[in-house]
């Protein structure tokens, strides 16, 4: 089942410069939450941070209360590793591991998190796939095809279905369906309603209709700084504040 | 619909035609520059060598002086052992050192590591030999497989250790992400994600390294020394191809030379085998549209 997320004051640096500016935000369980804004306002750094990935970057650095169900995810002492196990996470561009079959590439991160029982990964593994709507493609060349040998939105399909394999309670989604096709676009955000049945997702997108389409909850990020985060429908219709009004009315971005 | 203009268009098309042909023609010849020399070398060894090849050749030890017949067989052995004491201390030594130029090496540290590599690749291969008698010969006052496997092992390393950061660096960033994003530990994702799709560059750049040192006769000259009986205790000297090579080909005797052309024959072959059983056993595991 899907966990809340509380997000206060968190700040995120790459080397000095200040790219998050003190955010606090709430994520429902359960439900799709939306991130939104201009290219370069924060909202891809904000949802690696809360994952801890933003860390990985040579000299960005994070600080603040980030709290995942029980998690405390900047808390002294928690493990990144342990934290993005808890806490999935679908990048923009499609990226299957390429030596691995589509099982391999589902299976992987149980396997090189010391699972050695089959018949439970090979459930895992169908469900994930099943989960993900992959499953009737593929499920004839499991263990035949190579993982980058799927066409785009198949690949997509097959990294959410890779993060669902070791069971998150969260689900990330860095603008999923901006390198595809609209078929493969409508798929992959079916997808995701279906998702929040088991999983809180948030996801980053750049295309409002998508964030209207997806999500029950819409944060509007600007210049790093949250300006306003209400229900999808009060942004889109009523929203608070003018610079979010600009942007939504397209007058810049 | 009028005819879109058309500016110079003749002289254009020619001037397309001519370079693509002037290209073309450029690299179908520099492949037949480079061919015809390792053409010529091997055919030339297979015209001098292949009438000395036979069972005795490659089933008996030398003859003493003055008598005929005998063969290289403890040489063919002790080759294949000292190789392997090579390929078991460099290539894993190298990979290592590439892993950590690639993965972690970013820095003032790794700029003097990769330095260090790519000076040891410059350097004679005598030399590497008397590091090698130095540090294992003086010590245990007798030569052995061991020295020898030592030198062509550090020999190996820079050539392994670049071939692997080269390759673990052309893995796009995004895939080592996605390990991380899945809660595998840096380590693991390293080895068992970003080397992984990485390996059929890092084995041919270990297959270059193998390919090179089994020719080198200078760094086992004072440490595997050569050996003209059998021997298959590495801590003793031992016969090597290229050695037995050259004593036979500096020698006076006509029979001799003859061996010392089958000798090269069969180190040819011999690496040609290994580096085509590698690749065959690697290549099996490959998947349809794997990358």
């Amino acid at each position: 089942m899907g966990v809340g997320i509380e997000v206060k004051g968190l700040n995120a640096w790459y080397g000095k410069h200040l790219a998050l500016k003190d955010i606090d935000m709430s994520v429902r369980p359960n439900h799709v939450t939306a991130v939104i804004g201009p290219s370069g306002c924060g909202k891809s750094t904000f949802v690696r941070c809360l994952n801890r990935m933003h860390e990985t970057i040579p000299d960005a650095s994070a600080d603040g209360d980030v709290k995942i169900g029980e998690i405390e995810v900047y808390g002294d002492g928690t493990d990144p590793v342990e934290v993005r196990r808890k806490i999935g996470m679908v990048f923009q561009k499609p990226n299957p591991f390429p030596t691995m079959s589509i099982y391999d590439n589902v299976a992987a991160g149980l396997r090189l998190n010391g699972m050695r029982n089959r018949k439970q990964m090979d459930e895992l593994v169908e469900r994930s796939l099943k989960l993900s709507a992959l499953w009737e493609e593929v499920k004839e060349t499991l263990h035949k095809k190579s993982g980058a040998s799927l066409s785009g939105g198949q690949q997509q399909r097959l990294c959410i279905a890779r993060a669902l394999a070791v069971e998150p309670d969260v689900l990330l989604m860095d603008e999923p369906a901006s390198a595809l096709d609209p078929i493969s676009t409508s798929k992959i955000e079916e997808l995701i309603f279906q998702l929040k049945q088991h999983y809180t997702v948030v996801i980053v997108t750049h295309n409002m209709q998508q964030a209207a389409r997806v999500a029950e909850f819409t944060g509007f990020f600007l210049m790093g700084s949250l300006i306003e985060y209400d229900k999808t429908e009060k942004i889109f219709t009523t929203p608070a504040d003018k610079r979010t009004e600009d942007y939504i009315t397209g007058r810049f971005g | 619909m009028p005819e879109p203009t058309r500016y110079r268009s003749a002289t254009l098309n020619l001037w397309r035609k001519f370079a693509n042909v002037g290209a073309t023609a450029f690299a179908v010849g520099s492949v037949i520059l480079v061919l015809v020399p390792l053409l010529a070398v091997f055919v030339y060894l297979l015209i001098k060598g292949i009438g000395s090849v036979n069972w005795a050749f490659l089933t008996q030890t030398p003859k003493p002086v003055g008598e005929s017949g005998g063969g290289m067989a403890n040489a063919i052995v002790g080759s294949g052992l000292i190789l392997l004491i090579a390929s078991g201390i460099g290539i894993p030594l190298g990979i290592g050192c590439g892993i950590y130029l690639a993965e972690f090496g970013r820095n003032r540290f790794g700029d003097f590591v990769r330095f260090t590599a790519d000076v040891l690749n410059g350097v004679p291969s005598i030399v590497i030999g008397i590091v090698a008698y130095s540090i294992v010969v003086v010590q245990q006052k007798h030569f052995s497989a061991y020295s020898g496997g030592l030198a062509l092992a550090i020999m190996m390393v820079p050539t392994v250790a670049r071939a692997t950061e080269e390759m673990l660096l052309m893995v796009p960033n995004s895939i080592r992400e996605a390990a991380l994003g899945l809660g595998i530990p840096k380590w693991r994702a390293t080895i068992s994600i970003t080397l992984r799709s990485a390996s059929a560059g890092v084995i041919t750049g270990c297959m270059l390294a193998f390919a090179r040192v089994a020719g080198e006769t200078a760094p086992l000259l004072f440490t595997a020394f050569g050996n003209q009986y059998w021997n298959l205790n590495p801590n003793q000297p031992t016969a090597a191809l290229p050695l037995q090579i050259f004593v036979y080909a500096i020698s006076p005797f006509d029979e001799w030379h003859r061996q010392a052309w089958a000798g090269a024959l069969i180190l040819i072959v011999m690496i040609v085998v290994a580096v085509a059983a590698v690749r065959i056993v690697t290549s099996r595991g490959m998947l349809k549209g794997a990358s």
